[in-house]
């Protein structure tokens, strides 16, 4: 696509989709939001990029291929799944630290699931639109 | 215990990794298995002999009854013993004879595996651990049967003993999980104890059937021997094992264990006698037609099966000695004679018995192993198989009334048969003068003639000083099969009697057939006329005819088309769902609880409904995609209307990447096909409007039921107290319901995979075009 106009904005867009994604990760807890749909809208983002500059070019951008985050955003999740078992609690259990962070607020192992969610839909999505874009192109 | 079976295993997962420097001169370091695991079972000969039993128990699926349970009695310590030891020659004799072979590990971990397998086959107390060894075994045969892959016959031969081996498995597992369910128990020792109530069973005659159909498959019985035959287009050394000792010995020994349990009645004993009659006598009779050493060998060997069962099936005590006997006979003798065969074969190029003759001259050890192992065969006395064959017509003739003539009539005429064989096998290729072709032959290397002499040699001692095995072997084994044995010591002589008697008629009138008969090429090609009424040709038939079955039903279910797979699973799905809601009588519903409609919804409502109208009229896919998902972006207003934020918010990004997604497949898509056929838009559209329709009443059907608040008033109340969340649905994903998240994340990663793969393989095969 050669408008200018959508090839400026979207370097504009770029940075601040992936702000309001991880916005909608962090704050998933207590208001609607969550690290399925932040990661869909970061994939959106990366998307509409490749929209205009190209596949390549994203990909340049990205450095690593999406299909990385896959196992990432799995083992991730894995983690904070197994991660209670190590003090000796079920699976699952949700750990909390006791201080609240500044501006993320308190966290606990929940936030890291989340975030193991978000990467693997990033890399989910990316990886299947990028493979069909290269193969028709 | 658990150790020497699963060391074959372990052994044969080993050669993956180090089969390479095992290909060479190492390789008979194969043979060090065996050897080792036949001195630990030897050491049990003593204990055993004097009655005890030795257990091995570990819980694997306790909940299932799947146990690995291991006993070793006199039966399984008998069977334990001829596997390793033939095993322990076969390891030896294959080193020589597959000298320098391309593929020599595989071979050797083919064959570690065959063994464990068997081992663990003859070992096992829980009935299902002995199929998962069965199959093991069925499997493991299939590789080395066809292990000259390059030849398509031998590939042929090993799936036709594949599919005859594996499908009767599969009616055996049948039997057994049957067997097992009326019994309480999968263990064989407590399924003893119920043996009468199990006969009195109800199914007693279906467990049966199906049991029997494992094991006659397996044990190559009429009409499923033909598998047999074929399979000699392996390695002679894989015909020695299998066919003498191990594979399909594997039924008569199903058999021969479950006698305790399932035997003594009539079904059970005129079943067993009656197959196992028509195939020692069918397949006896056949030898007489080839003249393949390995093909006389086979038919042979099929009548011994056949000889087995049929004394299992007489069931008294006298009838399980005469087969433990027949069993360490038939072992000796047959794989001497295909050991024998193999070196004829590897030295001279061809096994056709009309061509080899005099070969004593160059080849004199085996001379002397084919001259014993035949006389063996034939029951000569001073040779083990006298005793056998004396104790098979004692067994026969203390049968009652006319059954004992009938029988020993089979036996006689089998047994004369089969000394036919023997001899043809082990005399007619060393007899007579050397032709000139045959000069050249050398002794070849002691690996290759010394097993097959051993193992003659062998069926000499024991014919000669038979008390060597007899309580230390035979009889634990007789044992295990019946509680009463008969206590009388084997002898040779038992004096001038009736049993003596028809000894010297079998001789005599084998000795006249061998003298009178020679094999030609003439008579093999007249016993092919009846090929096509063959079991062998019929089952071929019938296989086709289940393939092209197959073929059609796949061809018309499975075409390829993805509308085709959508019409038919959503008319399927509108019959079931049409057929569950209507079957509760007409469906009623009030709109007494819907809530009212604004103005918001009418306006989205009426967008939407003008979407659904582009969206099957135009003519352009770019326009059917859009109006598509303006329908979704309805549908995601509806979610915010209803304060669904989380909900709205995923739909509307799913929504905007497939367009997304769509319009990158769009132009590879074929151009837009306008259906011109009536008929198929019609139908297209009464199923899309029936699915529609049922979909909607359900919908409004659900309004009308109670609404259960538990769930919901669960996850609100203590989603903060327990996940420190108050976006419930988040709290739900993250933390309630994580085990779910989990999987779909899962799913997600596979169906990148997926789509991934597919794409990149096709983009490097179409570069390398």
């Amino acid at each position: 696509m050669n408008s200018t106009i959508l090839k400026t904005a979207a370097n504009y867009l770029l940075p601040i989709l992936l702000l309001f994604s991880i916005f909608l990760l962090l704050r998933g807890h207590y208001h609607p939001g969550g690290g399925f749909v932040g990661g869909l809208i970061a994939s959106i983002a990366f998307v509409l990029h490749s929209f205009t500059h190209g596949t390549e070019a994203t990909l340049r951008l990205l450095r690593i291929h999406p299909g990385v985050l896959i196992p990432a955003g799995l083992g991730l999740s894995a983690l904070s799944m197994f991660a209670p078992m190590i003090s000796g609690k079920p699976v699952m259990t949700g750990l909390w630290i006791e201080e609240p962070l500044p501006v993320i607020g308190i966290i606990g192992s929940a936030l890291f699931f989340d975030l193991g969610v978000y990467l693997v839909v990033v890399g989910v999505v990316l990886t299947i639109l990028f493979t069909i874009s290269q193969y028709s192109e | 215990m658990l150790a020497a079976v699963l060391s074959g295993l372990v052994v044969s997962v080993l050669y993956i990794p180090f089969g390479k420097y095992l290909r060479g001169r190492l390789a008979v370091v194969a043979a060090g298995l065996p050897i080792v695991l036949f001195g630990y079972f030897a050491r049990f000969i003593p204990s055993v002999a004097a009655g005890s039993t030795i257990a091995f128990h570990v819980p694997w699926v306790p909940s299932l009854g799947i146990n690995l349970d291991f006993r070793l009695d006199g039966l399984s310590l008998l069977f334990s013993l001829l596997i390793t030891g033939i095993g322990s020659l076969v390891y030896i004799y294959a080193f020589s004879y597959l000298k320098g072979h391309r593929y020599l590990d595989r071979f050797y971990a083919y064959l570690s595996l065959f063994m464990a397998a068997m081992l663990g086959l003859v070992l096992a107390d829980n009935v299902l651990l002995l199929f998962i060894f069965w199959e093991l075994t069925s499997i493991s045969s299939f590789f080395l049967i066809g292990f000259n892959n390059e030849s398509a016959a031998s590939r042929k031969s090993s799936l036709i003993a594949l599919g005859v081996t594996g499908g009767g498995g599969f009616l055996l597992m049948a039997g057994l999980v049957w067997m097992g369910y009326a019994a309480d128990t999968y263990s064989i020792r407590e399924m003893m104890a119920v043996s009468p109530a199990l006969k009195d069973d109800t199914y007693y005659g279906f467990i049966v059937a199906l049991i029997l159909a494992g094991a006659f498959t397996k044990s190559a019985q009429f009409p499923f021997h033909f598998w047999l035959p074929g399979a000699m287009k392996a390695p002679t050394p894989v015909s020695a094992y299998l066919h003498s000792a191990t594979m399909v010995k594997a039924g008569i020994y199903l058999l021969a264990r479950l006698t305790p349990v399932l035997g003594g009645t009539d079904v059970w004993m005129y079943t067993l006698m009656a197959v196992g009659g028509v195939t020692m006598l069918y397949s006896a009779f056949h030898s007489l037609f080839r003249t393949d050493l390995k093909a006389i060998l086979a038919y042979s060997t099929i009548a011994a099966l056949g000889m087995l069962v049929f004394l299992i099936g007489i069931g008294t005590p006298e009838a399980f000695l005469a087969a433990v006997v027949f069993i360490l006979v038939h072992a000796l003798y047959k794989a001497s004679l295909f050991l024998t065969t193999g070196v004829i074969d590897h030295e001279t190029g061809t096994r056709d018995v009309t061509a080899l003759s005099g070969l004593r001259t160059v080849l004199v050890p085996l001379a002397v192993a084919g001259l014993l192992a035949a006389l063996s065969s034939a029951g000569i006395p001073f040779t083990f198989g006298f005793i056998g064959k004396d104790l098979i017509y004692e067994a026969t003739l203390h049968m009652p009334g006319l059954l004992s003539v009938v029988l020993t009539a089979l036996a006689v005429s089998t047994n004369v048969l089969v000394l036919y064989a023997g001899f043809v096998a082990g005399i007619k290729p060393f007899a007579g003068p050397l032709p000139q072709p045959f000069r050249h032959v050398h002794l070849p290397s002691a690996l290759l003639w010394a097993p097959p002499l051993l193992l003659a040699l062998l069926g000499l001692l024991f014919g000669c000083l038979p008390s060597l095995v007899d309580d230390a072997l035979l009889n634990p084994a007789v044992r295990a099969m019946a509680h009463a044995v008969s206590g009388t010591p084997l002898k040779i002589w038992h004096g001038f009697n009736l049993v003596l008697l028809l000894s010297g008629v079998t001789i005599a009138a084998g000795g006249i057939l061998f003298w009178a008969r020679k094999p030609s090429s003439q008579s093999e090609s007249w016993i092919s006329r009846f090929d096509s009424a063959a079991p062998r040709h019929v089952m071929a038939r019938a296989a086709y005819y289940a393939r092209m079955v197959a073929r059609r039903y796949t061809h018309t279910l499975h075409n390829g088309f993805l509308r085709v797979y959508l019409l038919r699973i959503i008319a399927f799905a509108v019959l079931l769902l049409a057929f569950r809601l209507f079957s509760g009588g007409p469906v009623r519903f009030t709109l007494d609880h819907v809530s009212p409609v604004t103005a918001y919804e009418i306006a989205v409502a009426a967008i939407l409904i003008a979407a659904i109208f582009l969206a099957v009229t135009t003519s352009s896919r770019l326009t059917a995609v859009v109006a598509t998902s303006v329908i979704g972006y309805c549908i995601c207003l509806q979610f915010v209307f209803y304060s669904a934020p989380n909900l709205a918010m995923t739909q509307f990004s799913i929504d905007t990447l497939t367009v997304v997604l769509f319009v990158l497949v769009l132009f590879r898509l074929p151009p837009f096909l306008n259906f011109p056929n009536r008929g198929a838009r019609i139908r297209d559209w009464t199923v899309a409007l029936a699915f529609g329709a049922v979909i909607a009443l359900i919908a409004i059907q659900v309004l009308n039921q109670p609404f259960d608040g538990t769930v919901s008033r669960f996850y609100g109340d203590n989603a903060y107290t327990l996940a420190k969340g108050k976006n419930v649905v988040n709290v739900i994903l993250v933390d309630f319901r994580g085990f779910d998240t989990m999987f779909e994340i899962v799913v997600l990663s596979i169906a990148a995979i997926g789509v991934f793969s597919l794409l990149k393989l096709r983009l490097t095969a179409s570069e390398k075009e």
